[in-house]
C-alpha cells in the first residue's frame, strides 16, 4: 500500500483517507467536515497561485491549504484521467 | 420599536424556536419566510457574530424564532459553534428547526446527530428539494422521517413550499413532552454512553443537563464540559470514573473524540444509503467554476468583479448621497434665523451646525445600503468564497485571511463600507484584524483632501504623490496587521477549511430585507454616537474661549484654543494651530479638514491653493497628508467598528494606534524630507 500526503495529489486524482496527523482543533475541524479515516476525496483543482486546493468529499466541495492537506495521509485509488 | 417590546414582554408565553443548520443551506430564506417583516438584527452579546430574531403568529400562538449562526458542527472550538450550542443548552428552546440541504445530506446530517445528542426537540426542514431533483437526486423525506423518528418537512424555501407544514410541525413538536429519536451508535459506544450517563445522573448538581449529551462530551474530552463537571461538588469522583470508561474505548478505538466523529459519519452514511437515490450532478455550477477559478482567467475575472462591485456601489449611490447632503445644506440655509436666537441658530443651522453634520453622516447611508445589497447578492450567489479561495495565498503572507480581500478593497471607497464588509470572515480574530486595519485604507473622503493639497504643491506630479500615499496606505495596513498578529491577536492565521458551495440564484428579497435591517441599525446606533460627537464639536466651535459665551469667530473659539494647547506637540512637525484644529475637526469626516482650513484662513476657495503654497513648505504638507491618512478614522467609522466588534475596546485601539502611528510616521517623513530637501 502506497501512502501519499493529500497535499501531493494532482487535480483529478482520487484517494481514500488513511490517517489524519496532528490531532488538536485542526484535525477535529477536518474530521467535522467529513475528512475521517475511510472517506473518499478527489482533488478538483488548485487555486491559480498554487494554494489552496479544492477537494470533493462527501458530495460537496471543500477548500484546504496545502499546509493543512499535508496532515492527511491518503491512498490513491484513481489517477482520475477523464 | 414594537417588535422589541413584543419579544421582551411575551417571550415567556411564546413558543421559542431556534433555527439551526450548516452555512449555505437556505436558512436565511426560511427565517425570512417564517417571520416576514417582524424581525430585528443585532449581535450576540459581546461577540461580532450576527444575531437575528423574529416573531410570527400561528393560530393562537405567538412564535419567537432565533436564527443561530450557521455551523457544520457543535464543538466548543469556534465562536459560532459555541454560540449555537450554548443557546440550545442554556436557553432550552422549545423546538430546534434544523435546516438540511437535500443536495448535501451527508454533511448536513452530521450536525443533526449532534443536535439530537443535545437532547433538543427537532423538526427537520429538508430544504432545496427542487435543486435535488434538478441534479438527479431522489431524496425520500418519508423514509428519512421513519429512520430518524423525527418530523421531516420537505421545503423549497424561496417558493414558500412546505412552510405551512413546517409551522404546523413546530407547534406540534413544541407541545409534545419529549422526542424519541431512533438514532443509536454501535454497541461499544452505546454501552460506554449508558455507563457514563448513569454516573452523571447520580450527581445532583448536573441534573439540569441532558445526561446522554454530558456522557458523550465527557467521553470525547470536551474541555468546556470537563470544566463544568469539574466544578460540581461530586465532579472529581465523576471525572475519575469517566476516565476508566474512556480508557476502555481508547484502547479499542484510539482517540475517542475522533472515534465519535467517525461513528457519527458511519451512521450518517447508513442513513444516506437508504434515503438517497442517484448521483449528484451540478453541471452548471461546475462549468462556472471552471471559468471563474481558471488558472489564467481566475484572477482577472476576480479583479473585474471587484471593479463591478466598486463601481456599482459608489456610482449607484452617489446621486442619492449628493441629494441628501444638498437637501440638508439647503434646509440649513432656509432655516437660519428661524429660532430668533442667534447662538442656537448658528449651532443648529450654521456651517458647523448640527443639521449640516447630520446631512454629512446621512449621506453615507445610500452608499452603505447599496454596498450591503451588492455584497449580499454576491455572497448568496457563492462568489465570495471563491474570491477568498483565489486570494488566500497572498493575503496569508500579510497576516490576513483570504476572506479579508473584499473589505480591504472596499475600504478604498469608504472605511465604513470596509468595516461592515468584514462580516463574511468567519474567524473572530481574523475578522478583528481586518476591521482594525481597515481605516488605513485611503478612502474617497481623504482623496478629496489629498488631491487638493497635492495639486497645490506638486502640480503635474500630483498623481505620483497620490500614488505614493496609496502605497503608504497598503504598506501600513500590512505592517499593522503583522504587528497585531504578533502582539494582541496572537497565533496563526486560522485554518482555511472552507466550503465552496454550489452557485445559486441570489435572493433579491433576502438581500433587500438584510439591507434595510442593517441600514436602520446604522440610523439608530451610529446615529446616536455621531450626533453626540457633532454636538460636542459644534459646541467647541461656537463657544468663545475667553468669555465662554457665544462666538461666530472660530479662531476665538474653544476649538481654536484647544488647537493652540496641542500646538507645541505638533511643533516638531512644523504645524501651526490651524493645521491642528483642522485635524481635530477632521474627526467628524475627513473632508472637513479642507473646509475647516478654508474657514480659519478666511480665504475664498479659488485662492486657497495659492495661499497654502505661500504659507507652508512641501515637506510639511506631505507629512501632514500622511498624518491625515493615518491618524484616526472618521466618527462614522469609529461607530461602525464599535458596532461590528460589539465593544469599545477595538474602536479605541484603532483610534489610539492611529494617532501614535500617524505622529511617528509624519515625524519621520518630515525629518527625512528636510534632510533630503534642505531648501524646502
Amino acid at each position: 500500500m502506497q501512502l501519499t500526503r493529500l497535499s501531493e495529489l494532482k487535480p483529478g486524482e482520487e484517494a481514500i483517507v488513511v490517517k489524519v496527523e496532528g490531532g488538536g482543533p485542526l484535525a477535529r475541524r477536518l474530521a467535522d467536515m467529513g475528512l475521517v479515516v475511510g472517506a473518499k476525496v478527489r482533488v478538483v483543482r488548485v487555486a491559480p497561485l498554487g494554494d489552496p486546493m479544492e477537494l470533493e468529499i462527501r458530495g460537496y466541495n471543500l477548500s484546504l491549504r496545502r499546509e493543512e492537506a499535508r496532515l492527511v495521509l491518503v491512498e490513491v485509488i484513481s489517477s482520475g484521467a477523464r | 420599536m414594537a417588535l422589541d417590546k413584543a419579544i421582551g414582554a411575551k417571550r415567556e408565553l411564546m413558543i421559542r424556536v431556534a433555527l439551526s443548520g450548516n452555512p449555505n443551506v437556505g436558512k436565511s430564506v426560511i427565517f425570512n419566510k417564517l417571520t416576514g417583516s417582524r424581525q430585528r438584527v443585532g449581535n450576540w452579546p459581546g461577540k461580532t457574530v450576527e444575531k437575528k430574531e423574529g416573531v410570527y403568529r400561528y393560530g393562537e400562538k405567538e412564535v419567537y424564532v432565533v436564527d443561530l449562526p450557521g455551523t457544520y458542527s457543535l464543538t466548543a472550538y469556534s465562536v459560532e459553534e459555541r454560540i449555537a450550542r450554548d443557546y440550545i443548552i442554556r436557553e432550552k428552546p422549545d423546538v430546534v428547526v434544523d435546516v438540511v440541504d437535500a443536495t448535501n445530506l451527508e454533511r448536513n446530517l452530521y450536525l443533526l446527530l449532534q443536535l439530537i445528542e443535545l437532547g433538543a426537540k427537532v423538526v427537520i426542514a429538508l430544504n432545496k428539494m427542487d435543486l435535488a431533483e434538478a441534479s438527479r437526486l431522489r431524496v425520500d423525506a418519508n423514509k428519512l422521517e421513519e429512520i430518524l423518528g423525527i418530523p421531516v418537512v420537505a421545503t423549497v424555501a424561496p417558493a414558500g413550499i412546505g412552510l405551512e407544514e413546517l409551522r404546523e410541525k413546530i407547534v406540534e413538536v413544541a407541545r409534545a413532552e419529549r422526542q424519541k429519536p431512533r438514532i443509536r451508535y454501535s454497541r461499544d459506544f452505546e454501552e460506554a454512553i449508558a455507563e457514563v450517563a448513569r454516573i452523571v445522573e447520580a450527581a445532583e448538581a448536573l441534573r439540569d443537563y441532558n445526561s446522554r449529551w454530558l456522557a458523550i462530551k465527557l467521553l470525547e474530552g470536551d474541555r468546556e464540559v470537563l470544566e463544568l463537571v469539574g466544578k460540581a461538588p461530586e465532579g472529581g469522583e465523576v471525572l475519575r470514573r469517566v476516565k476508566e470508561v474512556r480508557g476502555r474505548l481508547e484502547q479499542k478505538y484510539g482517540d475517542v473524540e475522533m472515534a465519535f466523529i467517525s461513528e457519527r459519519y458511519r451512521v450518517v452514511g447508513e442513513i444516506v444509503r437508504e434515503v438517497v437515490r442517484g448521483e449528484k450532478a451540478l453541471e452548471a455550477s461546475d462549468a462556472l467554476d471552471r471559468a471563474l477559478l481558471d488558472r489564467y482567467l481566475g484572477l482577472p475575472v476576480f479583479i473585474s468583479v471587484l471593479w463591478i462591485i466598486f463601481q456599482f456601489t459608489f456610482i449607484a449611490s452617489a446621486p442619492f448621497s449628493d441629494m441628501i447632503a444638498d437637501f440638508f445644506a439647503l434646509l440649513s440655509e432656509r432655516l437660519v434665523g428661524i429660532t430668533g436666537v442667534s447662538r442656537l441658530d448658528y449651532m443648529l443651522f450654521g456651517d458647523y451646525g448640527l443639521l449640516n453634520g447630520v446631512g454629512t453622516v446621512l449621506s453615507f447611508v445610500p452608499l452603505i445600503m447599496t454596498l450591503y445589497f451588492a455584497l449580499s447578492l454576491f455572497e448568496d450567489f457563492g462568489y465570495m468564497a471563491r474570491a477568498a479561495f483565489l486570494m488566500d495565498r497572498i493575503m496569508r503572507r500579510l497576516g490576513l485571511t483570504g476572506r479579508a480581500i473584499i473589505p480591504m478593497i472596499l475600504g478604498f471607497g469608504c472605511n465604513i463600507a470596509g468595516v461592515y464588509g468584514t462580516r463574511t470572515i468567519p474567524d473572530e480574530r481574523d475578522r478583528i484584524i481586518a476591521i482594525v486595519t481597515n481605516p488605513l485604507m485611503l478612502c474617497s473622503a481623504r482623496l478629496v483632501v489629498f488631491t487638493l493639497i497635492a495639486e497645490a504643491f506638486w502640480g503635474p506630479a500630483a498623481g505620483s504623490i497620490l500614488l505614493s500615499l496609496y502605497l503608504a496606505s497598503v504598506l501600513l495596513a500590512i505592517l499593522v496587521a503583522l504587528v497585531l498578529r504578533r502582539l494582541i491577536l496572537r497565533g496563526e492565521v486560522s485554518p482555511f477549511v472552507m466550503e465552496l458551495p454550489p452557485y445559486q440564484m441570489p435572493s433579491l428579497r433576502v438581500a433587500a430585507t438584510y439591507t434595510w435591517l442593517r441600514a436602520s441599525l446604522f440610523f439608530k446606533k451610529a446615529g446616536t454616537v455621531i450626533l453626540a460627537g457633532l454636538l460636542v464639536l459644534g459646541a467647541l466651535a461656537t463657544t468663545d474661549a475667553a468669555t465662554l459665551g457665544f462666538t461666530e469667530n472660530v479662531s476665538a473659539s474653544l476649538a481654536a484654543a484647544l488647537g493652540r494647547v496641542f500646538k507645541p506637540l505638533f511643533e516638531p512637525l512644523g504645524w501651526d494651530w490651524i493645521l491642528v484644529v483642522s485635524v481635530l475637526f477632521g474627526f467628524v469626516a475627513k473632508e472637513v479638514v479642507i473646509g475647516t482650513m478654508a474657514m480659519l484662513y478666511g480665504v475664498p476657495e479659488e485662492l486657497f491653493s495659492e495661499f497654502l503654497r505661500q504659507r507652508y513648505d512641501p515637506v510639511t504638507m506631505y507629512a501632514y497628508m500622511l498624518f491625515v491618512l493615518i491618524y484616526i478614522p472618521c466618527l462614522a467609522t469609529v461607530a461602525a467598528i464599535k458596532h461590528e466588534t460589539g465593544s469599545w475596546k477595538y474602536a479605541l485601539l484603532t483610534v489610539a494606534y492611529g494617532v501614535v502611528l500617524a505622529y511617528l510616521v509624519s515625524l519621520l517623513a518630515s525629518v527625512i524630507g528636510r534632510a533630503l530637501f534642505p531648501g524646502a
